[in-house]
C-alpha cells in the first residue's frame, strides 16, 4: 500500500524563532522548512522576520536576504534568477514554484515555504532529483535519426517548429512532476509531467526519426498511463505550460497507431 | 541495497507494451454510457412502482430488457477497468495482484447474476 503519514523521523517539529529586525517598519514573516542530515533530527519549520522596505520583490530575494543577513545556514538552490534555470523551484504558499518569479505581493499573510513536495530531501529545501533526472535521460531528450546527416541542417518548416512551441520552454524544474499525485504514488514506474511533456517534444518534433520506438517505450501501463488528467501539473507550470495536453497527445498518437 | 546505476532504476524492466488497448476500452465504454445511463434511468425507473405482474410484463418487452442488458454490462466493465485503475495506483505487490483478481470475479459475478435474473424476467 502507499503510504499516506510521514514516517516517525520525519514529523515535522516547530523550530526556532528568530529576532525581529530592529527599527523595521515593515516586516514579514516567514516560515520556512529545514533538515540537516548531519544532526539527527527531525525536519523542523523556522520562523524568521524580513525587513520588506529593503528587501527585493520576488520571493528569491528574501530567502538570498534571510542567508546573507540573518541565518547563513539556511539551504537552497538558485542560480538565474529570472525563471530560466528552474534551479530554485519550490513549495511557496502551498504551489510549486520557480522563488525568484514568485511575487510575494502574491501571497496573502505568512509566506510558507518547503521544499517540493514528495521527494527525498538533501537539506533544508533541496530535494534530490537524480531519479527525475534519471527519468528524463531514459526518454531519449535529444533528435535520433536514421538517415546520413546532411551537408547543412536538419530543415524544419515554419508550422512544424511551431508545434514545439509550449513544449520546448520547460526548464525542468519539476514543480509539475512533483504536484502530480500519480507521481507520488508511483513515480518509481511512472515518467510524470516533465518527463512525458519532453518525450512529446522529440515525438512531435518533424525532423525525428524515431517516432515509432519513442511510442514504444512509453506504451505502459505505468510510465505513461498513469496520467489521470489530474491536471495540477498545468496549474502549477511556472512557466504556464501543460505537460497535460502533451501526455494527451501522445495518448492519441498510441490509439491512432492501433485502432 | 541494490547498487543500480539511476538510469537502470528509471528504465525499470522496459515498457510493458500495454496500455492503450485499456485505454480505448475505458474511452469507448465512456462513449456509450453517454445514452446508456440516461436510457437505463428512464426505462428502470418507468418500469418500478407496478405489479409483479406488470413489472415482469414490463421487463420481458425487447427494449426494457436490451437497455437493461446492455447497462448491467457496460456499466460494470466500465467500473472494473475503473477499479482496476485506482488499485494499481494505491496497491502495490501481491495485495495489488489478489485485489485485482476479487475486483474482476466480483464484476463478473454481478454481470453473470444480473443477466441471469433478467432473462429469468423477460422470459
Amino acid at each position: 500500500m502507499v503510504q499516506f503519514s510521514l514516517p516517525k523521523n520525519s514529523k515535522i517539529t516547530t523550530g526556532k524563532t528568530w529576532p525581529k529586525p530592529d527599527g523595521a517598519a515593515n516586516v514579514r514573516k516567514f516560515k520556512i522548512y529545514r533538515w540537516n542530515p548531519d544532526d539527527g533530527q527531525n525536519p523542523r519549520v523556522d520562523t524568521y522576520f524580513v525587513d520588506m522596505d529593503s528587501c527585493g520583490p520576488m520571493v528569491l530575494d528574501a530567502l538570498i536576504k534571510i542567508k546573507n543577513e540573518i541565518d547563513p545556514t539556511l539551504t537552497f538552490r538558485r542560480s538565474c534568477r529570472e525563471g530560466i534555470c528552474g534551479s530554485c523551484a519550490m513549495n511557496i504558499d502551498g504551489i510549486n514554484t520557480l522563488a525568484c518569479i514568485y511575487g510575494m505581493d502574491e501571497i496573502k499573510g505568512d509566506v510558507a515555504i518547503y521544499p517540493l513536495p514528495h521527494m527525498p530531501v538533501v537539506k533544508d529545501l533541496i530535494p534530490d532529483l537524480t531519479h527525475f533526472y534519471a527519468q528524463h535521460a531514459s526518454i531519449m531528450p535529444w533528435l535520433e535519426t536514421k538517415t546520413n546527416r546532411p551537408a547543412k541542417e536538419w530543415k524544419q518548416s515554419i508550422e512544424d517548429r511551431k508545434k514545439l512551441d509550449g513544449l520546448y520552454e520547460c526548464v525542468m524544474c519539476a514543480s509539475c512532476s512533483t504536484s502530480c499525485p500519480s507521481y507520488w504514488w508511483n513515480g518509481d514506474r511512472y515518467l510524470g509531467p516533465a518527463a512525458l511533456l519532453h518525450a512529446y517534444r522529440w515525438i512531435i518534433d518533424s525532423r525525428d526519426e524515431a517516432t515509432g520506438e519513442r511510442l514504444d517505450q512509453l506504451e505502459d501501463p505505468f510510465k505513461l498511463y498513469r496520467c489521470h488528467t489530474i491536471m495540477n501539473c498545468a496549474k502549477t507550470c511556472p512557466k504556464g505550460l501543460n505537460p497535460a495536453k502533451a501526455i494527451a497527445h501522445i495518448k492519441k498518437m498510441m490509439v491512432e497507431r492501433t485502432v | 541495497m541494490q547498487f543500480l546505476t539511476d538510469r537502470k532504476r528509471a528504465q525499470g524492466l522496459g515498457a510493458g507494451r500495454s496500455g492503450t488497448h485499456h485505454h480505448w476500452q475505458m474511452l469507448v465504454s465512456s462513449i456509450l454510457l453517454v445514452p446508456l445511463v440516461p436510457l437505463f434511468i428512464f426505462t428502470f425507473g418507468y418500469g418500478l412502482g407496478g405489479t409483479y405482474e406488470e413489472v415482469l410484463a414490463y421487463f420481458s418487452r425487447p427494449f426494457p430488457a436490451i437497455v437493461m442488458g446492455l447497462s448491467l454490462i457496460v456499466i460494470t466493465l466500465h467500473v472494473m477497468r475503473e477499479a482496476h485503475e485506482a488499485i494499481e495506483d494505491y496497491m502495490h505487490g501481491a495485495t495489488e495482484k489478489l485485489a485485482l483478481v476479487s475486483v474482476s470475479g466480483l464484476a463478473y459475478t454481478l454481470i453473470a447474476a444480473g443477466l441471469f435474473a433478467l432473462v429469468k424476467l423477460a422470459l
